[in-house]
């Protein structure tokens, strides 16, 4: 059973002098019982207003939010069985730890001991009992972002809404934070829907990728499917690093990722031969990456290949390459809608 | 590209080197030009004032007889003997301290109304900071009118809704207890858009997402009241707070201008005391020796506001 749904939804801002801005514009999502949806897109996509109205932060111009099958649209926060965790984890800053965990059940009228004992759990699941006792600003961004998760956890929500809630760590701190994101949500199996715009984050921790662009879903699939069959041009380019290499021919863009364009001599049979004029050459951790231009397929574009470190062909800047592309590995796409069409035959 | 092109010229006139250090690179001149006026200032206005205040205090200048003759504590004793003096600074206490939780209460509703987005809001913002910006002189005699013996519209109004008979008057500044009730209402009146203006700021400054994250933790509006914007804003609320009492222990225009102390002494505060005895009566080393008995109170207050402010600033 779908938690989360939303349908038909629009939520449009006052733009001032210029238009009313349509942040988000006619998103129908629903995220199953435990499942980890991830809303990914460039900023002022409108994921975070998505989010914010399935919380009930905002109200939405038209469209209805469902939660376990409820209709919550008119109602507040307090009353749909969410809980947040905000970028900045919005701790309260005069409150302890402790005094900050318990602060939903106090409103939510709970005992004193039932309270403590709930507390308890929530900081021996985040490993944070050390902390009970210290105010907000005494603790570090990974602590805080433990007393955050905690204040939701102790709510017994149906649904985590959590707010970019890596952005404010640094790049060391990120990646283990995010193992713990993981691991914490496969412990307690609650639906959660998670906002980033980045794309490692959303690959690392999705069950699925809601892809947004401009207020409107792109995309809606598992990382992999995400990855390997980006829905249109936009899904292509936005995911993936360098991003997916695109080849005008005829009225159709031809598609395929920079690890797949390799030199010829590596691939087997059923690939599509063209050559590549390498120009630049970097080398980042291991791999190479070639920029160049690509002809064979198409026009002459821009490209680039990214060579696994396993691939030891020399390879010069300035001189022209045979490469080839595995015919499996082409995706094509519509070149005036950009969306993705049926495949073409390349070569002869 | 241009460098190259403005080196030479620049070399070629050795007598005015490119750079030089102007009067705006040196840091320590500037300092004491900036500070000057306010040195002056404050030497001029604050500290020599203050030391008259003490000399005179202790000495037995009279309007009618200027020369300066040391008494000592005299002054002081005096001042003490007088009942006269008890009374105000017991209504100075009273109408400082009922002043400043009014002030504070009142400001705090009104910077909630101030931070608030409506439609009209700037005749509402207008209309809440009008009574700062009028003087006090001023604004006090529109309150002598309001309050009038006889023709008070107040009293129009009590008359008209059947609260007060017909000929029946309140006396607003007559009897005592309403006397105090008056002085202090336009105190409040007169302070509470600078409170509300101070908290205001505080407010502002609250992250929205504390107060969204509240929201999302089924706090109602009373417990995000009481239990996370009022403890955040509690040093601006001490800044506001102090400066209310400071205006209002300080204060002698309101009193002087609705009741002049009156009746009998009922509203006099230590302030309009010391200016009936030292400027009006012509005692000036009595009423500089009444003058000082304000100074400790004001000491006291200054340093809990820089205490409070220190507060803000830490967090």
């Amino acid at each position: 059973m779908a938690v989360v749904e939303v349908r038909d939804l629009v939520k449009e801002f006052d733009g001032g002098k210029v238009d009313r801005v349509r942040a988000i514009d006619g998103v129908s999502l629903a995220a199953e019982d435990g499942e980890y949806l991830v809303l990914l897109g460039p900023s002022g996509c409108g994921k975070t207003t998505l989010l914010r109205t399935v919380a009930g932060l905002e109200q939405p111009s038209s469209g209805e939010v469902l939660i376990d099958g409820h209709d919550v649209t008119g109602l507040p926060p307090r009353a749909r069985k969410i809980a947040m965790v905000f970028q900045s984890y919005a701790l309260y800053p005069h409150k302890t730890v402790l005094a900050n965990i318990v602060f939903p059940l106090r409103a939510a009228g709970m005992a004193p001991a039932e309270r403590e004992r709930k507390a308890g759990w929530a900081a021996g699941l985040l490993g944070i009992e050390h902390l009970l006792g210290r105010k907000p600003r005494q603790l570090s961004g990974g602590e805080r972002q433990r007393v955050a998760l905690a204040r939701a956890l102790v709510r017994d929500p149906h649904v985590f809404l959590l707010d970019e809630p890596l952005s404010n760590l640094d790049a060391k701190l990120r990646a283990s934070a995010r193992d713990e994101l993981k691991k914490f949500q496969d412990e307690i199996g609650t639906t959660t829907i998670y906002v980033t715009h980045d794309q490692v984050e959303a690959m690392g921790l999705g069950d699925r990728i809601v892809v947004l662009a401009d207020g409107r879903v792109r995309q809606v699939a598992t990382p992999a499917e995400i990855y390997d069959h980006p829905a249109d041009t936009f899904v292509a380019t936005f995911i993936g690093s360098p991003p997916m290499n695109l080849v005008p021919r005829g009225d159709t863009l031809v598609g395929f990722r920079p690890e797949h364009l390799l030199p010829a001599a590596v691939l087997p049979a059923d690939a599509v031969a063209l050559s590549l004029a390498v120009e630049r050459i970097e080398y980042l951790s291991g791999d190479r990456h070639l920029y160049g231009t690509v002809t064979g397929v198409g026009e002459p574009t821009k490209v680039i290949a990214r060579l696994p470190a396993t691939v030891e062909e020399p390879i010069e800047a300035g001189q022209t390459h045979e490469f080839a592309v595995h015919t499996s590995k082409l995706r094509f796409f519509d070149e005036d809608s950009g969306v993705k069409c049926d495949p073409v035959r390349l070569g002869g | 590209m241009s460098t190259e092109t403005a080196a030479p010229t620049d070399a070629a006139k050795p007598s005015s080197p490119p750079y030089r250090r102007r009067i705006a690179d040196r840091d320590g001149a500037l300092a004491w030009i900036f500070l000057l006026p306010s040195v002056v200032y404050i030497v001029a206005l604050v500290a020599v004032p203050f030391v008259l205040a003490i000399a005179f205090a202790a000495s037995d200048v009279t309007a009618g007889d200027p020369s300066f003759d040391f008494v000592g504590l005299t002054n002081f004793a005096r001042v003490l003997d007088d009942p006269v003096f008890w009374r105000s600074l017991g209504n100075t206490f009273v109408f400082t301290g009922i002043s400043m939780v009014l002030i504070v209460v009142f400001g705090k509703v009104l910077a909630n109304i101030l931070v608030a987005d409506f439609r009209g809001k700037w005749i509402v913002r207008f209309c809440v900071l009008l009574p700062w910006t009028t003087p006090v002189a001023l604004s006090s005699i529109s309150w002598l009118w309001l309050l009038d013996s006889i023709y008070s519209p107040i009293d129009w109004l009590l008359r008209a809704v059947g609260l007060l008979g017909p000929g029946e008057n309140m006396y607003w500044l007559g009897e005592p207890g309403l006397a105090m009730t008056s002085v202090i209402t336009v105190h409040v009146w007169r302070l509470t858009p600078l409170a509300a203006v101070i908290m205001m700021a505080g407010l502002v400054a609250i992250p929205r997402d504390i107060e969204e994250a509240a929201r999302v933790d089924g706090a109602g509006y009373w417990r995000r009241m009481f239990e996370v914007t009022v403890p955040m804003v509690m040093p601006v609320i001490a800044v506001a707070a102090l400066f209310g009492a400071i205006f209002t222990f300080t204060d002698m225009a309101v009193v002087r201008v609705l009741t002049r102390g009156g009746p009998n002494d009922a509203t006099q505060v230590l302030s309009s005391w010391a200016f009936y005895r030292g400027i009006e009566g012509g005692d000036v080393a009595q009423g500089a020796a009444v003058a000082l008995f304000l100074f400790p109170l004001l000491l006291a207050a200054a340093v809990a506001i820089l205490r409070a402010v220190r507060r803000i600033e830490v967090r």
